[in-house]
């Protein structure tokens, strides 16, 4: 099994939504299991917002395990025996593929001058590279929040690119509240004056800023009871309240610790991007209007899942998807599965997940 | 291959192989099962998520949903058949129910346990208490039927809806039985409709 990163310069410029193009783009990618001759067992893994390539092998910062190992593996519900695996990390990220912090032309990092880019031009770019690989139709695409929306975007412009689509915990726009979330995070990272609009490479980066948007982002992945469950109104490594704001309860301390964690691996500019791709994302505006017309094309089979407990995406924006899937007549199957720890399940040990995605790519 | 209920077998049986199906109220997807491998292109509703998963972890399209609210999202004549087996007599309106599986499959395939077999009016009548038997395993205050209905009751609202009795089968005990005195001798009836 291949573990190190690869990465493939794109032969064309790509083409953005926003008007004009990108280029040279770069994809850094991984790749588990091998592919079939007829090239039929390739599955496009799509990562969520502050993820990347390295889904089944350590990273190569934290150290820490592929964010998706319980799921892709040998023998696992996305069974690397099976299926010949591609992950690629999204343009606008920060892990091999061109990005803020990525040489611009001219030689200096593109900053602020990366363009503005969207779900739909990552999907692009993920379709240049199979192009590039010589995949012409995927058994599945594959992904959970973010990775749900390429996957269904996927499935919108390029339906003739894919067998089988599994969104999981994920939307087909981005609501009031989801916009209102990244937003504050977007200002806590422009509010820190070592972001310097955005300018920073080479010198000390925000990440003041990129932590406090981190802890916010963090509490949406997380259910109430999940925090209660974990925390409660603990104190940390203390009796007694100190009257004074040290991080007293063991809650604070986790997140300080997420966000300072998370500055060590990610890039601020990138968080701009990629919340504000987030944002612009509706599947249904792309589409005239109506999200069943994203879908008339397709002839893919579809499986939506959602988490009970996820008050980032919830059930109804799964069923939303569905309902227009059932309107365009796509074979779709969608099931709400019971999981106390909210929009994070997806990444977590569920059981049902596990034999809802063995049994969708099989079927 | 587990043994497919009395009702379910007789349609699966007459339905049409490679037929567009829908099966509202699924379960674990045993009539899905069959169906599929007469070659039909067959999709399910489900209101219980275990029942859901076991079914898409059989690769069945299932989404789990309550029939009373969703089938209204599906277009007309989506589908040849919709089938609604032993589930008419939960919905809120069942008449409603109907009007949406003639709209959406071209045929629509109803089974409901019959109020008025003969064991279940002897219960009320001697007993004086709501009926549990066979058809009916469970008491008035935990069933999930909520509107009772018996095979004259389905007829008179297939008239009225102006819907055609293509066919109906009646069982007993597990096994089929013919339509003479049905009302009374029938625990199970199917209907197969057709808009006129």
């Amino acid at each position: 099994m291949s573990i190190s990163t690869q990465t493939l310069t794109l032969p064309d410029p790509l083409p953005l939504d926003g008007g004009g193009e990108l280029a040279p783009v770069e994809i850094a990618y991984q790749t588990y299991g091998e592919l079939d001759r007829d090239g039929s067992n390739a599955i496009l893994l799509c990562h969520a917002l502050t993820g990347d390539q390295h889904v089944a092998s350590p990273h190569p910062v934290t150290g820490k395990p592929g964010w998706w190992e319980r799921m892709v593996g040998p023998g696992r519900p996305i069974d690397t025996d099976r299926f010949h695996v591609i992950c690629p990390n999204v343009i606008g990220s920060c892990m091999g593929s061109t990005g803020p912090a990525s040489e611009s032309p001219d030689g200096e990092p593109y900053a602020m001058r990366f363009p503005v880019i969207t779900i739909r031009d990552m999907v692009r770019a993920h379709i240049g590279l199979l192009d590039a690989l010589g995949i012409g139709r995927l058994h599945a695409v594959v992904g959970g929040s973010m990775g749900g929306m390429q996957a269904l975007s996927l499935a919108a412009n390029w339906p003739e690119r894919t067998g089988h689509v599994l969104a999981i915990a994920t939307t087909s726009r981005h609501s009031a509240q989801n916009i209102a979330f990244h937003e504050l995070g977007r200002q806590a990272i422009m509010a820190d004056p070592r972001w310097n609009q955005g300018d920073y490479y080479g010198g000390h980066s925000p990440d003041s800023g990129l932590a406090v948007a981190r802890m916010a982002a963090h509490i949406t992945y997380l259910s109430e009871e999940a925090l209660t469950a974990k925390f409660g109104r603990n104190l940390q490594d203390r009796e007694v309240k100190t009257f004074g704001f040290d991080a007293d309860f063991q809650v604070e301390s986790y997140l300080r610790y997420q966000g300072s964690g998370f500055t060590q691996r990610f890039d601020a500019n990138s968080y701009l991007y990629i919340t504000r791709a987030m944002d612009y994302f509706d599947l249904a505006e792309e589409h005239g209007g109506v999200l069943a017309n994203a879908f008339r094309d397709t002839s893919a089979r579809f499986c939506l899942v959602s988490f009970d407990s996820d008050w980032l995406y919830p059930t109804g924006e799964s069923r939303h998807v569905v309902h227009a899937l059932n309107a365009a007549g796509a074979p779709v199957s969608f099931v709400e599965l019971g999981a106390p720890h909210g929009h994070d399940s997806f990444l977590l040990d569920i059981p049902a997940l596990d034999r809802v995605v063995r049994g969708f790519l099989d079927g | 291959m587990a043994e497919l209920r009395s009702d379910l077998a007789v349609i699966a049986d007459h339905v049409e192989p490679g037929s567009r199906v829908l099966d509202i109220g699924c379960g674990d997807g045993a009539l899905m099962g069959a169906l599929r491998r007469q070659g039909c292109d067959v999709r399910g509703i489900e209101i219980d998520g275990d029942c859901v998963e076991r079914c898409v972890s059989q690769g069945l399209s299932v989404v789990q949903g309550d029939a009373d609210r969703d089938l209204a999202d599906y277009p007309d004549r989506a589908f040849d058949y919709a089938i609604l087996s032993q589930t008419l007599q939960t919905a809120a309106r069942p008449d409603r129910m109907l009007d949406q599986l003639l709209r959406v499959g071209g045929r629509a395939i109803v089974s409901f346990p019959n109020f008025a077999h003969w064991r279940t009016r002897a219960e009320l009548m001697f007993g004086g208490r709501m009926p549990v038997t066979n058809a009916l395993p469970v008491s008035w205050y935990a069933t999930d039927n909520i509107h009772h209905v018996t095979v004259r009751d389905f007829r008179d609202l297939a008239r009225e809806k102006q819907a055609r009795i293509e066919r109906e089968w009646f069982f007993s005990a597990g096994r089929s039985i013919g339509r003479r005195g049905a009302n009374l001798r029938a625990e199970f009836a199917v209907f197969e409709l057709s808009q006129r």
